[in-house]
């Protein structure tokens, strides 16, 4: 138990201070690598609550793909970081007053919210098998028609990130398989009479 | 020392405040923002882990897997807006975003 506590403030307190660095940071890929080192501590935090699948379901999809395209768009745009953070104090007030003001709300909700009978401990279930098990068993039965919609929704994203960044540009070279295939004879070859001693020219 | 729900909740209030905040105080840089939206979309999985957990139902672990789709198609589309925003404009400044004139 103890070690599960000691973890647990571990895991927790890393995951915030990442999160503020990743807002902090002078540099947008250390904010990247901050938002890595968040996601994995909430990863770690998820492991804790006894949710597996989501866990590693983390560490995939978002170190191993959001991350990485956030550290590819960094990289690709060629910006000045320096003058990127002018302007940071400015904001700071209220930003912090917003902050504060979400916080105590938040803190209010969570300390007046009633936990139904038996529901403050965490009990680790043993009865059906592995959480990945679980999950699946109400995934893809109670909420398969949703499961498909994300299925949508990520497909269209793909289709409209693609759209956004694809560019034709003037001048490049290309095959074209219909206009090689639908080439005849006569808008190929040309016959030429070449006087002797001349050439074409 | 038990760890309760409280304990998980605070985390997550932690996480979308610090979210929240970056999203006010980035005004330059638009990545940034989007990293922040993405703090925010990890507070709202923190508490419906940590709820799904407590109260003994996996279904708050299955919307926390909706909310990781919608958050990685919208990173992607975010991204590719950025890219292209990039490519018209030649920064990424959201202060003086107003090609559209709203």
């Amino acid at each position: 138990m103890a070690l599960s506590a000691v973890a647990f403030y571990v895991l927790a307190t890393v995951a915030v201070a990442s999160a503020f660095a990743v807002i902090a940071a002078r540099n947008p890929v250390h904010s990247v690598l901050f938002l890595i080192l968040t996601f994995f501590n909430a990863a770690g935090l998820f492991v804790l609550l006894g949710a597996e699948f989501l866990a590693m379901l983390l560490v995939v999809v978002y170190v191993g793909a959001v991350a990485v395209l956030f550290l590819f768009v960094v990289m690709m745009l060629d910006v000045d970081f320096v003058e990127l953070k002018q302007g940071f104090l400015r904001y700071v007030p209220l930003g912090a007053a917003v902050g504060l003001v979400l916080l105590g709300e938040l803190v209010l909700v969570s300390n007046a919210w009633l936990a139904p009978e038996g529901a403050r401990v965490a009990a680790p279930r043993t009865d059906i098998s592995t959480n990945a098990e679980q999950l699946g068993l109400v995934l893809y039965t109670k909420y398969l028609v949703l499961f498909q919609l994300a299925g949508l929704v990520l497909f269209v994203a793909m289709i409209g990130a693609v759209t956004l960044t694809l560019r034709h540009r003037e001048g490049v070279r290309k095959q074209d398989v219909s206009r090689q295939v639908g080439r005849r004879r006569a808008e190929a070859v040309e016959l030429k009479d070449v006087t002797s001693g001349q050439g074409l020219g | 020392m038990e760890i309760g729900l409280q304990h998980f909740l605070a985390v997550g209030a932690a996480l979308f405040t610090i979210g929240v905040f970056g999203i006010f105080v980035n005004r330059k840089n638009v990545i940034i923002l989007l990293m922040s939206i993405e703090l925010v979309l990890l507070a709202v999985n923190v508490n419906l882990v940590a709820f799904s957990a407590y109260v003994g139902n996996i279904e708050g672990q299955v919307f926390a897997m909706f909310v990781l789709t919608v958050a990685a198609a919208e990173a992607a589309v975010g991204l590719a807006i950025l890219v292209t925003y990039f490519r018209n404009r030649g920064d990424i400044a959201v202060e003086d975003l107003n090609l559209m004139k709203g």
